[in-house]
């Protein structure tokens, strides 16, 4: 029976930080303690041992738009990032509206086995906002998240009858949080870069009134709410008002949205056009602080894969989206002051409590699954390369600070220093 | 300089050596022979992916007076109606021969990503309503001959500004040599973060027409949908429009530019365009001057081989 | 470093350069004086002023920029354009073309193009300080304030107060190129 090691890192488990070895066995976490020894052992000095990473929000394009990325593609490159499960958004063609395409995005993570694959199921029938999908087909199929993201739910009618159906039962509504006519016509973050540009912009208020009226709801339907790649300094005080309340609302950021403002679209490079758009700096500032603080609670990549022929065009013409899998966890270290424990909370434990994931997001206990993520926070690295289909990335040439030194997900190790193992 | 994509950061100096040029250029052009040698055996190619006669022909008689070949792009008869990608486009016409791009757009930013694509010096020739440093470069010649510099003269924009290249571009060349410039339209013409510009703004034309040495009409762009942005034409042409009322108000010195296309009797009156003190087709004449000194700068010499 | 004219040099070729074109065209109607930019300029006004100290009328004198009819722009750095500006038509003129050196040839066959794009003159002469050999095309100077034999490393440049500061004529040997 062969046993890995993992030696000497500090390691979060249900009483706190601890610097000690980790064995792992069949899948599991077998002990917890120093001296271990085993076939295999991962030096872990200095690094950071906690639950694999949980994204509440990716983009795999499989089934329809394989030329971006697929599953196996996708899961390679969640691996290197440090993840073990994400969920795979529903805006695929054709769309993860019913059981068979839930079941088959599923099916199709467990065979590459890289990381666990879970489907979000669309909200609406083909996502076109005017029917609700098959909700209990999706139910039975294992979807607990639901969105229509790529678009908003715009009618709120709709929205309401979605939420009134899945409240009790617990199922999350996730939202991408932007009405139509504030954002129509607009390319980037309405403000002194969009004017210096002459682009139509997109303000924040369109995200604000979106997120405000859906609070409303919330408050009439008692159902879960997650809102997507939050942008906004008001977006976080609705976020904090609503929690106030004591709403079942939570709450993403993106590691873009995180590490970059509206400046760095200046360049109208397209690398760096996505929805919602980076905003303001104090919109950025207010982010961070509102992840440090919880009122955010995770961080979501929305990975959303591009190939290079569809962004190597003019910043209108160009699809939005960035990739974030391999890069989010350095960059959540790099441009976040969150320590050890917030940092697996935001990108781990909070995640996966929000997409009702069994054996994710666990601190590390004897016993337990074996889905780990070793953070080395010490490394200085600045990305150049991806293991992704697409090349979309603005993080390229960007110094960051911290990055995934192992990934194992069910016991195996699945990346290694940013080499996917298969 | 390596390519001509912006006014945005080009310091005075740099704005009076090209127009200095222009100058010279204007000479060239008033010649029995208004054709010079220089860019012999140079080819520059004009790539309006979005339609504009007179830019276009002014490139390219700017190309032609310099003894540079030129050859045309325009997208309705071109691949691009066939699903061919700009970059594709880009490449094909480069490896035709090309030693320099003059690129019209619609998309902002479309001519820094053919320069990246590319080694060949780009020209941008508009692009979405981002700049049109030309444009800027021939304006300040015109108001340079007529004043004798810029330095102190106040300026009005007046006009749809938020969608306006031109207006980005004269803002930055007017303030960068030196002249006062005030923004005048209705809030929904006027960028959403007028702060960015060197200049002040105004949605009250009739309380500081009489201030200008220069009133700069721009075109209301119609395409734009004007019903979202100002009520109707007639509504504009009444607070906004340089009628002879408003002309006759004016500083007796003061004079009217426009970039054309002109909407007689929306945002300038006939008779206006027509006065004397109405720079306009001095203004196309010097477009063709400007463009020279541009070319030129690029192509003649050796930093560009 | 070997100064071949001084200020009195100067002054003295000019005058003569002005009667040798006073003889040759028998006066001075119809005459027009255009410098190569840049030290022919200021030559064409020194020898505008010597025709009108001795003809007693004024001669039209302007500046002829060849900037643009170089055949060695790739070759070349970027130069700053100077003007061009003929005071009056020079079609049917005597055009005298005034430089400071004249020496490969090459830019008074780009003056003659830029000439020709102007209008049409009946005659055109060329007057120059220092001639210093080594032609490179078929061009031979009317008149001539100096034959200053030189070899081609050596770099003859002429000094004017106008621009420089001060007048005189030195030769500097360069490393060879």
């Amino acid at each position: 029976m062969s046993d890995l090691i993992l030696a000497g890192g500090t390691v979060l488990t249900p009483k706190g930080l601890e610097e000690t070895d980790v064995r792992i066995r069949d899948g599991l976490i077998a002990e917890i303690g120093p001296g271990l020894e085993g076939d295999e052992t991962i030096d872990c000095g200095g690094a950071w041992v906690g639950p694999g990473l949980v994204d509440l929000h990716v983009h795999f394009r499989e089934p329809g738009q394989e030329w971006k990325e697929d599953i196996e593609s996708g899961s390679r490159t969640a691996a290197v990032g440090g993840f073990t499960a994400v969920f795979a958004m529903p805006n695929t063609d054709p769309a993860t509206d019913s059981g068979h395409v839930a079941r088959y995005v599923s099916a199709r993570g467990t065979e590459v086995g890289l990381v666990e694959v879970l489907p979000v199921g669309a909200i609406t029938r083909g996502r076109a906002g005017k029917e609700l999908a098959h909700l209990d087909e999706l139910w039975a199929a294992g979807v607990r998240v639901f969105s229509d993201d790529g678009d908003v739910v715009a009618d709120a009618g709709l929205l309401r009858q979605a939420m009134d159906y899945l409240a009790a039962r617990g199922g999350v509504i996730s939202q991408h949080a932007v009405d139509v006519g504030l954002s129509s016509g607009g390319y980037m973050h309405e403000g002194s870069v969009s004017s210096l540009l002459g682009m139509s912009g997109i303000a924040s208020a369109a995200d604000d009134v979106i997120l405000a009226r859906d609070i409303r709801l919330v408050e009439m339907t008692g159902a879960r709410y997650h809102v997507q790649h939050l942008s906004t300094a008001t977006g976080v005080d609705l976020i904090a008002g609503a929690k106030a309340k004591g709403l079942p609302v939570t709450a993403e950021v993106t590691p873009h949205h995180l590490a970059f403002d509206h400046t760095a679209a200046q360049t109208t490079d397209p690398a760096y056009k996505m929805m919602p758009p980076l905003r303001s700096e104090d919109d950025r500032a207010a982010l961070r602080y509102g992840l440090e603080i919880g009122t955010i609670d995770i961080v979501g990549t929305d990975h959303a894969p591009h190939a290079a022929h569809e962004k190597e065009v003019p910043w209108e013409h160009a699809p939005n989206g960035v990739l974030g899998l391999e890069w989010a966890a350095a960059v959540v270290n790099t441009f976040t002051d969150l320590d050890q424990s917030a940092f697996y909370d935001r990108l781990s434990v909070a995640p996966a409590r929000i997409g009702q994931l069994d054996g994710q997001g666990m601190l590390l206990a004897e016993g337990g699954r074996a889905n780990l993520t070793v953070f080395d926070p010490s490394i200085e690295w600045t990305p150049s390369t991806t293991v992704s289909k697409s090349q979309n990335s603005p993080y390229f040439g960007l110094p960051l600070q911290g990055k995934v030194v192992a990934t194992i997900y069910q016991g195996t190790v699945t990346a290694r220093d940013g080499i996917a193992v298969s | 300089m390596n390519h001509f994509l912006t006014i945005e950061g080009l310091p005075a100096d740099d704005l009076n050596g090209l127009l200095d040029d222009a100058d010279e250029f204007v000479e060239v052009l008033h010649r029995p022979i208004p054709k010079v040698p220089a860019l012999r055996g140079k080819t520059v190619a004009t790539m309006f992916f979005e339609p504009s006669t007179r830019t276009k022909m002014s490139f390219e008689k700017a190309a032609k007076a310099l003894s540079a070949d030129t050859m045309s792009f325009s997208p309705g008869t071109s691949s691009l109606s066939k699903g061919e990608s700009l970059k594709d486009t880009v490449l094909t016409i480069k490896a035709m021969g090309t030693d320099a791009m003059v690129v019209r757009h619609k998309a902002t930013g479309a001519p820094w990503r053919i320069a990246e694509w590319i080694e060949q010096p780009v020209l941008n020739a508009g692009d979405g309503a981002h700049q049109h440093p030309t444009q800027a470069l021939l304006d300040s010649l015109t108001i340079r001959q007529h004043f004798g510099t810029l330095e102190g003269l106040k300026i009005g924009i007046i006009g749809d500004i938020r969608h306006s290249r031109v207006a980005r571009s004269d803002i930055q060349a007017f303030s960068t040599l030196g002249a006062e410039v005030t923004m005048v339209a209705p809030r929904t013409l006027l960028p959403v973060d007028a702060a960015v510009f060197d200049a002040t703004a105004s949605e009250d034309l009739d309380e500081v027409l009489e201030d200008f040495d220069v009133v700069y009409v721009l075109r209301v762009q119609a395409e734009r949908g004007g019903a979202s942005v100002f009520p109707s034409l007639s509504e504009y042409t009444d607070r906004y429009g340089i009628t002879k009322e408003r002309f006759a108000r004016l500083k007796p010195e003061a004079v009217v530019l426009h970039p054309g296309p002109m909407n007689r009797g929306v945002e300038i009156e006939g008779a206006v365009a027509d006065d004397p003190r109405a720079l306009i087709l001095d203004q196309v004449f010097n477009g063709v001057a400007v463009r020279m000194a541009v070319l030129f700068r690029l192509l003649g010499g050796e930093s560009n081989e | 470093m070997a100064c071949v004219m001084d200020t009195g040099d100067m002054d003295r070729a000019i005058r003569r350069i002005a009667h040798e074109i006073l003889e040759k065209n028998r006066g001075s109607d119809d005459l027009v004086l255009l410098g190569i930019q840049t030290r022919g300029v200021p030559l064409a006004q020194r020898l505008a002023l010597a025709l009108e100290g001795i003809e007693g009328s004024a001669v039209a004198a302007g500046s002829l920029d060849i900037g643009l009819y170089r055949d060695d722009l790739d070759q070349r750095p970027k130069m700053e354009l100077g003007a061009t500006s003929v005071p009056v038509p020079i079609g049917g003129k005597t055009v005298v073309l005034v430089d400071d050196v004249l020496y490969t040839g090459r830019t008074i066959r780009a003056a003659l193009d830029a000439l020709a794009d102007i209008g049409r003159p009946s005659r055109v002469q060329l007057a120059v300080l220092v001639d210093r050999g080594h032609r490179e095309l078929p061009i031979r100077p009317d008149y001539i304030g100096k034959n200053v034999p030189t070899s081609r490393s050596e770099r003859v440049s002429v000094r004017l107060v106008e621009r420089d500061g001060e007048d005189g004529v030195v030769i500097e040997s360069r490393e060879a190129t």
